[in-house]
């Protein structure tokens, strides 16, 4: 076991973690955090998306023990985010979820494409998008989604802020 | 997904990581991103019994501009690359080469020295740094040493380096003329590649060097492209496909019909990029 600390939605911990633990797991085990979901388990479906040091990663394919003294922001983390919940709003009013398995990944990832592209066109997000799989959708309403809550971010002057608030 | 149980280590610096990695009898590995390792340790393709991470070292984080020459560390991220954070020696190439691999969450950890150290026939960089011409410095128990990618690369997941030697950074010459091309095909954004073919054009930074990646094997030079490219100034396509197929005749013998109708197209289309300007 390795002793490691790190920072998890705004709250410092510190936990004994087997070297092969992901941080996924970390983060769903040993945390509660269970809205970090768990899909192919090996970084091709995105549905684990958190961000580390304000950056999104795949949560399966980062060990724990290497997130060690990193700052870890999961979608639980991110309710009182003004602009995630625009997103969040959007994803709603456009039906951009069924099942919802993807959708903590993709809101996350969302985030990250607005902060990139203020204004993306729909390749843009579908490119952008490309490494989160949803098996519901058809990624219509995600795409549409993304593209109007980017709208009303820029419209609103909304900070992109992709830190951990 | 999980993988066999290993013991984990983070030394401070290169010496202490190459010692690790020097005295396990091959029973360690250096991680770095570790966005191919995991993933292969997750599938029991790669098991360890001690992971020495890198990652956070300075020596592989450093990233200098000096004497025509930029110096980009192992540990560079390929967002750091896409964005360009790090000067670039190659006037946009390795920003736009960098944008392609995999997804953002996989680029924000994902490094330049991991990619070329794992040798997977499909990665962007090895083609890249070949066409680039680009040295390797390569830590190791005897001390450093330095070598061109286009022959520390030898085959499909096989490189020249020797148990305990890690790859520090790469030494890539600071270009002058930003006449290249890039092509890519895979099936979709994203994934691993059917082919890459980087292309730099004859300039006053050396002569036309087309590197070729997506092989059965590993990335290549292929060396007729680059001499027909040289002579005529505008290709004809039939004589084009001709040498692409002579180059892949030696270089990718098990290609299949696919593969050479992929390989023909990226060549041909990162070599129409670079003269299109």
């Amino acid at each position: 076991m390795t002793a490691i600390k790190l920072e998890v939605n705004g709250e410092t911990v510190s936990h004994e973690v087997n070297p092969r633990e992901s941080l996924a797991d970390f983060l769903r085990e040993r945390r509660n955090l269970t809205g970090t979901h768990l899909g192919c388990e090996h970084g091709a479906c995105g549905a684990c998306t958190v961000t580390m040091d304000g950056v999104v990663v795949r949560s399966c394919i980062v060990l724990a023990v290497m997130a060690d003294g990193r700052k870890i922001e999961t979608i639980e983390g991110t309710r009182a985010i003004e602009l995630m919940n625009v997103i969040r709003r959007h994803f709603h009013e456009k039906h951009a979820l069924q099942c919802g398995f993807c959708t903590p990944g993709m809101l996350m990832m969302a985030r990250d494409i607005i902060a990139r592209y203020p204004a993306p066109s729909e390749s843009t997000i579908r490119a952008q998008l490309s490494g989160q799989i949803c098996r519901c959708t058809g990624y219509m309403g995600i795409v549409d989604a993304i593209k109007s809550a980017a709208r009303e971010i820029a419209e609103t002057r909304l900070l992109p802020n992709n830190a951990a608030a | 997904m999980k993988s066999s149980a290993f013991e984990y280590s983070r030394p401070g610096t290169v010496a202490e990581a190459v010692g690790l990695l020097a005295g396990s009898d091959g029973n360690a590995m250096p991680i770095c991103g570790g966005q191919s390792l995991l993933i292969l340790m997750g599938l029991r393709f790669a098991i360890t019994g001690l992971l020495v991470d890198i990652s956070r070292l300075e020596d592989l984080r450093r990233v200098d501009q000096r004497d025509g020459h930029v110096f980009i560390g192992a540990a560079t991220t390929h967002a750091a690359i896409e964005d360009g954070k790090v000067p670039d020696p190659s006037l946009g190439l390795m920003s736009r080469v960098a944008s392609k691999i995999a997804y953002r969450a996989v680029r924000n950890l994902g490094t330049i020295g991991g990619s070329v150290a794992l040798a997977d026939p499909s990665a962007d960089w090895p083609a890249c740094l070949m066409a680039l011409g680009a040295q390797a410095v390569i830590a190791g128990p005897d001390g450093t040493r330095r070598e061109e990618v286009e022959t520390l690369i030898q085959g499909p997941y096989q490189t020249s380096l020797m148990p305990g030697e890690i790859i520090v950074g790469f030494e890539i010459a600071q270009h002058k003329s930003a006449r290249w091309g890039v092509s890519k095909v895979s099936r979709k954004s994203g994934a691993f590649a059917d082919s890459i073919a980087v292309f730099i054009d004859t300039t006053s930074d050396g002569p036309a060097r087309l590197a070729l990646t997506g092989t059965t094997s590993h990335a290549r030079i292929l060396p007729r492209v680059g001499q027909y490219a040289e002579s005529s100034r505008v290709l004809n396509p039939d004589e084009l496909r001709a040498t692409v197929r002579e180059d892949l005749a030696e270089i990718d013998p098990a290609a299949d019909a696919y593969q050479l109708r992929c390989h023909v197209a990226t060549v041909s289309r990162a070599i129409a990029e670079a003269r299109a300007t």
